[in-house]
């Protein structure tokens, strides 16, 4: 059972006899899951060059390629587009092959990076277009997202990423993937993606952090949960779920950040991912804000994760397979009533991991943000019933996501391999129509 | 003297904050408590599926269910089952003792890592069938026939339900702690206003140590209590000079104010060899050097309750070669403020240095701005056998931040005193 009675009720072949659309039960990775629980169908417009290591990334993880019946993914390489005839052959491609999308299928096109050519240009954006309203088409617990390429990108992970289980609750995203900063990683165990890395994650003692911890844990990680001191008895808890340490501190201490590289000086003598999980919200209409609501926000939400990047960047203790991941909220990208200190807190993580990316490539470090939508928590156990059932059903999968899908999508970003990601905004909100 | 190869290290600690007795762990057992201090020291140091050397723990008041208490607190915990543990008890040393037999045998080589612990309650007491009902109740289960078990059952009697409470008092002089104390303090002159303002320093001190984050390391909310819930930041010599005396009569000076209050928690600390800590990436904050269990004879004798640490350590002070001065922090369990300052008056008088210690010159005086510095029992409060394991963690982190703001191996002195007329003492050496 879930918190969400009403798609549980909607499984039901009575109620569904009553006209009530079923919500789908997403798929969600599991230890031991397949990359797809089906067969694929990959596609190329002109001679895209990464439908081959797509194919071979497949053929890897045990899919088959199928030409009939229902498929698990449909994988389109469009990088090769550039235009309008172009445009018509994937629509071509398209068309038949959405049509075969099984339930909790996935949708994966990619795209060029935009060029100067007018035409050449328009036809790259318009994949955002197609992505974005197939998205809102496909039907069942099947996703459509879009990687934007540059002809140099390692997109394995990506790819990997977008049509596993583990993506369950991203849907109708664009994701630019460039070529990979830093030195190529050693090849990973797919069970294991996370082996051998530091992870730190702030916020770790309950809710989505928790689920970051046991997440990036179960991927091989090894935790080194943050939260205050006052949460410890559950941050020790999920610590110890996790075979990892807990470090009670403050993040808004003045020695936080120098506790912190100590910490992991000490401890582990580096650190490989660092994500920035801790929030507060503090809400009140702007008119009737005061100075404390709004610096105690911005004190945990902006200014602590400022503090620790530049103390972290300065000092040599971030991997050359660094990867900075920032829990940013949709409220930061299309605002919230009576959150005018929280949005300003998340639109400005976004900012700031937008501004740090270029300038820590060359350290081999990626920066990026994760904007999570209407996540089952027990926050929003507390909400009024029709909040609750409004946040939960305005988007394209009908349903609110777990703590788990933005540690899922958390690690993705996390992973050597994901070198190619950076200075991107990743929502976690099934295509809501909130930030869309 | 001569020493062994190796001292034990202390890595680090972890207790649960002090709750004042029927507070916020009314309802927790010794088990709960010192469970979820091992599992907070596990998360802490990543112990988690650990085998440790040993856990030595223990309790001062236990139920008779509580048998191997630690035993089973360990297969309760995070720890690996594999984990052996045993259980002692020395009433309030407990908690040092412990630290004493598992730094022992690290230094022996038998173990390379284990775990001292202790927890109280005095909110969940055994309180124990009434001893005659017992009997009874023993015959009864003994008897073979129907005659005998008929028997048996006659003996039962009304009175019998009044039930056996523990009490905070010496079984061979009936008299209570605090009125053992207040002898002694009466015997030394220690005056009302100095233990008053040991008792302020003592919440100032807490409060402070709290403040600057101190405790960060070495406390895990539990219950939902984060800070120990006997701490009053706000007290002063003068709000404290307004209570009434408990102990020792109209014209005592021993108030619910410097006498530390019944409490529940649980401590426990770490330790190692150096290799052990190191294999682990772990932090050594001191080095256990060395350590003089006392007793003296309050029966019949002419010492006090409580000051057997007074002979304790002039005999560990010689075998290191030391002086009572050549301490950066005292570390004297505030069991009441009279205790601390009984037996600094002690060390400071030179007929006791002559006649009882057998020494030329008494002790001396110490520089009382190193006394207790991060707080003691008076703020904490005192679950008897956790006490030991807070102190230690705490001069532990105390000597390693002074090493490291300063570059000195600072040195730290532990006194203990127990009921029983008993007194642990023990020397820690920053890392």
């Amino acid at each position: 059972m879930s918190n969400d009675t009403f798609r549980d009720l909607s499984q039901n072949p009575l109620v569904q006899r009553l006209g009530v659309p079923r919500i789908p039960v997403l798929r969600r990775h599991a230890v031991g899951a397949p990359l797809l629980d089906g067969p694929a169908v990959v596609g190329a417009i002109g001679a895209g060059r990464f439908a081959e290591p797509v194919r071979a990334l497949l053929e890897e993880a045990g899919v088959t390629e199928t030409t009939e019946g229902k498929v698990a993914a449909v994988v389109l390489d469009a990088t090769a587009a550039t235009t309008l005839d172009d445009l018509s052959a994937a629509q071509a491609f398209l068309t038949p092959a959405v049509k075969r999308l099984a339930p909790n299928g996935r949708l994966l096109v990619l795209a060029p990076e935009p060029s100067d050519d007018p035409e050449a240009a328009a036809v790259a954006h318009a994949f955002d277009g197609i992505v974005r309203s197939a998205a809102k088409e496909v039907r069942a617990g099947a996703t459509a997202n879009l990687l934007v390429v540059t002809p140099d990108a390692d997109v394995a992970s990506s790819v990997r990423f977008f049509l596993s289980g583990r993506s369950a609750y991203v849907d109708g995203q664009v994701v630019h993937v460039g070529a990979p900063v830093g030195p190529p990683p050693a090849e990973s165990d797919e069970e294991h993606p996370l082996a051998g890395r530091v992870a730190v994650v702030t916020g770790a003692a309950r809710g989505i952090g928790a689920a970051i911890a046991e997440t990036l844990a179960r991927d091989g990680a090894t935790i080194v949960a943050v939260d205050v001191p006052a949460a410890g008895e559950s941050l020790a808890a999920v610590a110890n779920r996790t075979g990892g340490t807990a470090l009670q501190l403050d993040i808004t201490a003045a020695d936080a950040a120098d506790r912190l590289l100590a910490h992991l000086r000490e401890r582990h003598g580096r650190v490989d991912v660092v994500v920035h999980n801790a929030g507060i919200t503090r809400d009140k209409l702007l008119a009737n804000m005061d100075a404390d609501r709004w610096n105690a926000v911005l004190a945990v939400n902006l200014r602590a994760q400022l503090a620790i990047n530049a103390a972290l960047l300065g000092s040599d203790l971030l991997s050359d397979t660094g990867r900075i991941v920032c829990v940013a909220s949709t409220s930061g990208i299309a605002g919230n009533r009576g959150q005018t200190n929280y949005a300003a807190s998340k639109a400005g993580v976004i900012g700031m991991v937008r501004a740090l990316a270029p300038q820590v490539a060359a350290k081999g470090v990626t920066v990026n943000a994760v904007a999570p939508g209407f996540i089952e928590t027990a926050m929003t156990a507390t909400m009024p019933l029709a909040t609750r059932e409004g946040g939960r059903r305005i988007n394209s999968l009908r349903q609110g996501g777990l703590p788990v899908d933005v540690a899922e999508t958390v690690g993705w970003l996390g992973r050597a391999e994901s070198g190619g990601v950076t200075g991107q905004v990743v929502r976690v909100c099934g295509q809501s129509l909130i930030g869309a | 003297m001569t020493r062994s190869a190796r001292q034990a290290a202390v890595i680090g600690g972890n207790r649960i904050p002090f709750a004042r007795a029927n507070g916020a762990y009314a309802q927790a057992t010794n088990l709960d408590m010192l469970t979820a201090t091992l599992d907070g020291l596990a998360a802490r140091f990543g112990l988690a599926g650990e085998r440790i050397g040993e856990v030595a723990g223990g309790a001062v008041l236990k139920h008779s269910r509580d048998r191997d208490l630690t035993r089973e607190s360990v297969l309760g915990s995070r720890l690996s089952p594999a984990t052996p543990a045993y259980d002692v008890q020395q009433a309030c040393g407990t908690g040092l003792e412990t630290a004493v037999l598992v730094a022992n045998k690290i230094a022996l080589g038998q173990i390379e890592s284990g775990i001292a612990a202790g927890v109280d309650t005095a909110s969940d007491a055994p309180v124990a069938l009434n001893d005659d009902l017992r009997r009874v109740l023993m015959r009864l289960n003994g008897a073979r026939s129907l005659g005998e078990r008929l028997r048996a059952i006659a003996g039962i009697r009304p009175g019998q339900v009044v039930p056996e409470i523990p009490r905070n008092a010496e079984p061979r002089t009936g008299l209570s702690m605090g009125e053992h104390a207040a002898l002694t303090a009466l015997e030394w002159h220690v005056g009302r206003e100095a233990q008053d303002e040991l008792a302020a320093a003592s919440h100032r001190n807490l409060a402070a140590a709290y403040e600057r984050g101190f405790f960060d390391d070495l406390v895990t909310p539990f219950l939902g209590l984060t800070r120990d819930q006997n701490l009053r930041a706000d007290s002063t010599a003068e709000k404290l000079a307004r209570l009434k005396p408990v102990f020792g009569g109209p014209d005592g000076t021993m108030t619910a104010g410097n006498s530390t209050p019944l409490t529940d928690g649980a401590s426990a600390v770490l330790l190692g060899s150096d290799e052990w800590a190191a294999e682990h990436r772990l932090p050594v904050l001191a080095h256990v050097v060395d350590a003089e269990t006392a007793a003296v004879d309050f029966v019949h004798g002419g010492d006090g309750l409580l000051t057997a640490p007074v002979h304790a350590v002039p005999r560990l002070l010689e075998r290191n070669g030391l002086t009572l001065q050549d301490f950066d922090f005292y570390e004297i369990h505030e069991a009441f403020a009279s205790t601390v300052l009984a037996t600094l008056a002690a060390w400071e008088d030179p007929a006791f240095a002559k006649e009882r210690l057998g020494l030329d010159a008494p002790l001396g005086a110490i520089d009382r701005s190193r006394l207790n510095v991060a707080g003691s029992s008076l703020a904490t409060g005192h679950p008897f056998a956790a006490t030991g394991g807070r102190i230690v963690a705490t001069l532990a982190k105390l000597l390693h931040e002074k090493g490291r703001d300063t570059g000195n191996r600072g040195r730290g002195l532990i006194s203990l005193c127990a009921a029983g007329g008993q007194g642990v003492v023990a020397i820690l050496e920053a890392a």
